[in-house]
C-alpha cells in the first residue's frame, strides 16, 4: 500500500462525532455478530485478502466511528444511487451503507433545498479532512449553468467540497471518465473528477452502473485500513477490476472450442454459447460482474444472453457499436476497398498508357544495326 | 487519447487509410504487370504455353532434393511460418470475423488452442528465418533493409497478436489495438514492397513453366 495514498493520520477512526461506532449502529439495527463475520468474510475473500485478516476487519470495521460521507450528483443519471440502494434488501452491505454518516446525499437525504445544503456545510466543516466524498456524474466545463445543485455550478460545489475531503470516490463512469455526457460531441464539454482534482486520492469505481458491492467494498477497503486500496493505470481498485470479464466468463470454453451464438435467437443463443460476434466487450472490459455478479450474485448481463457493453471502460459508449464485434471495422471497409480498387485501377490503366507510351516512343528512336555499321572500321 | 479512443482509431480510420493504400498499391501494381503484354508471337510451336504454366504453378510448391539438401532451413522455416500464418490469419474466429464483414461470407472456426499453436510455430520459424538470415555468410551478403523490414512487419502482427490472445503486459484495449496498429502497418507497407510476392507468386511461376512449355522459336 503506498505510503501516500495514506489518510492525514493514518487512522480510519476518525470520523463524524455525531454517530457511534459502526459495531454499535449494526447492533442496534438488529445485525447477529454472526452475519457481521459473514461480511467481513466475504469482504475479505472478495478483495483477496488471507483469512487472517478477517479478524482484523471485523475489529476495525466495529471500532470504526461512523466516517462522514457527502455523496455530490452532477451529470448523471441517478443510475449509480439506484444500484447502490438495491443493495437494501436486508443484505449486511446495505446494512454497512447504512452505517456510514452520509450526511448530504440529494436523493436519499430527507432534508431538501438550504437544509440540505447547510448538512453538506456543517459536514464539511466538522469532518474538514476526514470526510469521503463520493462522487457521481460528470462535470460540465462549457457552461457552469448547464448543471447546478442551489445555484452552485458543478465545479465550484465540486472543487469546494473537495478541499477538506480525506479521500474521494469517484462512482460511475461519468465521474470516472465522463461517462455518457462525454460521449461524442460532448455538448457540455462533460469531464471526469479526476480532469479536475488533482491533490487528493481519487478511487474510480466506474460502471453503468457499478455492482453495488464493489461500491461498499471500496467504502469497507477505506473503513478496515484507512487507505485507499491498490489501484489499476485509469484509477481503478485491483481487487475488483483486476481481470477481464472475457477472462473469468463461464462461456468462455465456448470462445476457444469455436462456438458462438451468431444471432439472438439461433440455435448457438439457446444452447448458451459465446457472444463475442453479437458484440460483447468482454474481452477489453476489466470488472467483478462475472466473479460478484448483479442482485445478490443472481447472474450478470452475459448470463441473462446479451453480450458485455464494456460500461467499466473510458469512451465505452463511443467503442465502435454495442452490437459490432471487437474485431469488426468500425466503419464500411468493403464499400472503401472497392472504391480504392476502382480508383486504382484507373491509375493503373492510366500508368500502363504511359509505359507503352515510352516504350513506343523508344521504339521509334531506335537505330537498327546492320552489317554495315560493323564493317565500318 | 484514452485506450478505447485509440482502439477505436484503429477500428475506424486507421483502418480505413490503410486499406486505401494496401488495395490501391497492389490493384495499381499488379495491373502494372499484367498490362505490360507480351508480343504477338507468329511462329508456330509444338509445346502449349499454358498447360505447362499452369502445372508449374503446382510443381514448383515442392522443393527438389538438391535445393532442399542445399537450404533446408530456409524451406522448412519458410514453410512453416507461411502455413501457420495462413492458420493463424484465416482459420481464427476474430478473423474470420473480420473477412465476413468486407467479403460478405465466412467459414468455420478452429479452436483457439489450435490458433495459439499454430501461432507459436508461427512465431519459432519467423525467427529462425531471422537468424538464419543473419547467421548464414551467403544469407547475410543477400539481405538488404527491405529484407529486415517485411519480417519485421510480418513478425509485428503475430507476435503482437499473440499477446494480445494472452493479454500480456497491458490491458486489453491497448494490446488489441496494438495488433490491429501492427496489421496496418503490414497493409501499408506490403504494396511497396517484396511481400506483394503473395499476389505476383503464381504469375511468375505460370510465366516461368509457360517458358520452358513452349518448344519452339518465338518469331
Amino acid at each position: 500500500m503506498k505510503k501516500d495514498l495514506l489518510l492525514k493520520d493514518g487512522n480510519p477512526q476518525q470520523g463524524n462525532p455525531l454517530g457511534g461506532t459502526l459495531g454499535e449502529s449494526l447492533r442496534s439495527q438488529g445485525v447477529s455478530r454472526r452475519s457481521f463475520m459473514k461480511f467481513c468474510a466475504t469482504t475479505a475473500s472478495m478483495m483477496a485478502l488471507p483469512p487472517s485478516m478477517i479478524p482484523m476487519i471485523a475489529n476495525a470495521l466495529e471500532n470504526a466511528r461512523r466516517p462522514s460521507v457527502i455523496w455530490l450528483s452532477f451529470q448523471e443519471c441517478t443510475g449509480c444511487t439506484e444500484s447502490l440502494t438495491r443493495a437494501h434488501t436486508s443484505t449486511v452491505e446495505s446494512l454497512i451503507f447504512d452505517a456510514i454518516s452520509l450526511d448530504y446525499h440529494h436523493t436519499l437525504q430527507a432534508a431538501s433545498g438550504h437544509a440540505a445544503e447547510a448538512a453538506r456545510e456543517v459536514a464539511m466543516e466538522e469532518n474538514f479532512g476526514n470526510y469521503l466524498l463520493v462522487v457521481d456524474g460528470s462535470i460540465p466545463l462549457d457552461n457552469p449553468g448547464y448543471s447546478t445543485i442551489a445555484g452552485i455550478s458543478n465545479l465550484d460545489m465540486l472543487t469546494e467540497s473537495a478541499k477538506g475531503a480525506a479521500a474521494i470516490v469517484a462512482v460511475g463512469t461519468c465521474a470516472t471518465y465522463g461517462g455518457i455526457p462525454h460521449a461524442n460531441p460532448n455538448p457540455t464539454g462533460a469531464v471526469s473528477v479526476k480532469d479536475i482534482i488533482k491533490d487528493k486520492p481519487i478511487i474510480n469505481v466506474p460502471g453503468c452502473p457499478p455492482i453495488p458491492v464493489v461500491i461498499t467494498g471500496v467504502l469497507a477497503h477505506y473503513l478496515t485500513f484507512g487507505a485507499i486500496p491498490e489501484l489499476d493505470h485509469i484509477g481503478r481498485p485491483k481487487v475488483f477490476y483486476g481481470q477481464s470479464i472475457h477472462d473469468r466468463c463461464y462461456r468462455r470454453p465456448f470462445y476457444d472450442k469455436g462456438q458462438f451464438a451468431e444471432t439472438f435467437d439461433d440455435e448457438g443463443a439457446k444452447k448458451g454459447w459465446c457472444l463475442y460476434k453479437l458484440g460483447c466487450k468482454g474481452p477489453t472490459t476489466y470488472n467483478a460482474c462475472a466473479t460478484t455478479k448483479w442482485n445478490n450474485g443472481t447472474s450478470f448481463p452475459i448470463e441473462s444472453g446479451h453480450p458485455c457493453i464494456g460500461c467499466s471502460e473510458p469512451d465505452f459508449w463511443d467503442g465502435g457499436g454495442f452490437y459490432k464485434a471487437l474485431s469488426l471495422p468500425t466503419e464500411d471497409l468493403s464499400k472503401t476497398a472497392v472504391y480504392a480498387a476502382a480508383g486504382a485501377a484507373a491509375a493503373g490503366v492510366a500508368v500502363s498508357a504511359l509505359n507503352r507510351g515510352k516504350k513506343n516512343a523508344s521504339n521509334k528512336i531506335h537505330i537498327k544495326t546492320t552489317i554495315d555499321d560493323l564493317t565500318q572500321e | 487519447m484514452t485506450e478505447i479512443e485509440l482502439l477505436s482509431w484503429a477500428r475506424g480510420p486507421g483502418l480505413q487509410i490503410a486499406t486505401i493504400i494496401f488495395v490501391a498499391g497492389v490493384v495499381i501494381r499488379v495491373l502494372e504487370i499484367l498490362l505490360l503484354g507480351r508480343k504477338a508471337n507468329l511462329a508456330e510451336a509444338k509445346g502449349g504455353e499454358m498447360s505447362s504454366g499452369l502445372k508449374t504453378m503446382i510443381t514448383r510448391t515442392v522443393p527438389d532434393r538438391t535445393t532442399f539438401k542445399r537450404s533446408s532451413v530456409t524451406i522448412v522455416s519458410g514453410y512453416a511460418f507461411h502455413i501457420g500464418l495462413f492458420v493463424v490469419c484465416f482459420l481464427s474466429a476474430p478473423h474470420i470475423l473480420f473477412l465476413k464483414d468486407i467479403i460478405g461470407f465466412g467459414w468455420p472456426s478452429a479452436p483457439t488452442a489450435v490458433i495459439d499453436a499454430f501461432a507459436v510455430i508461427t512465431i519459432i520459424a519467423m525467427l529462425v528465418t531471422l537468424v538464419n538470415r543473419l547467421t548464414n555468410r551467403v544469407m547475410r551478403y543477400l539481405t538488404n533493409f527491405e529484407d529486415l523490414l517485411t519480417w519485421f512487419v510480418t513478425f509485428l502482427p503475430v507476435i503482437t497478436g499473440y499477446i494480445a490472445f494472452h493479454r500480456i503486459g497491458m490491458t486489453a484495449p491497448t494490446l488489441l489495438a496494438v495488433h490491429i496498429l501492427s496489421v496496418e502497418l503490414l497493409l501499408v507497407v506490403f504494396p511497396f514492397t517484396k511481400l506483394m510476392h503473395a499476389f505476383t507468386l503464381f504469375i511468375a511461376r505460370w510465366y516461368n513453366g509457360a517458358i520452358s512449355g513452349y518448344r519452339g522459336v518465338a518469331s
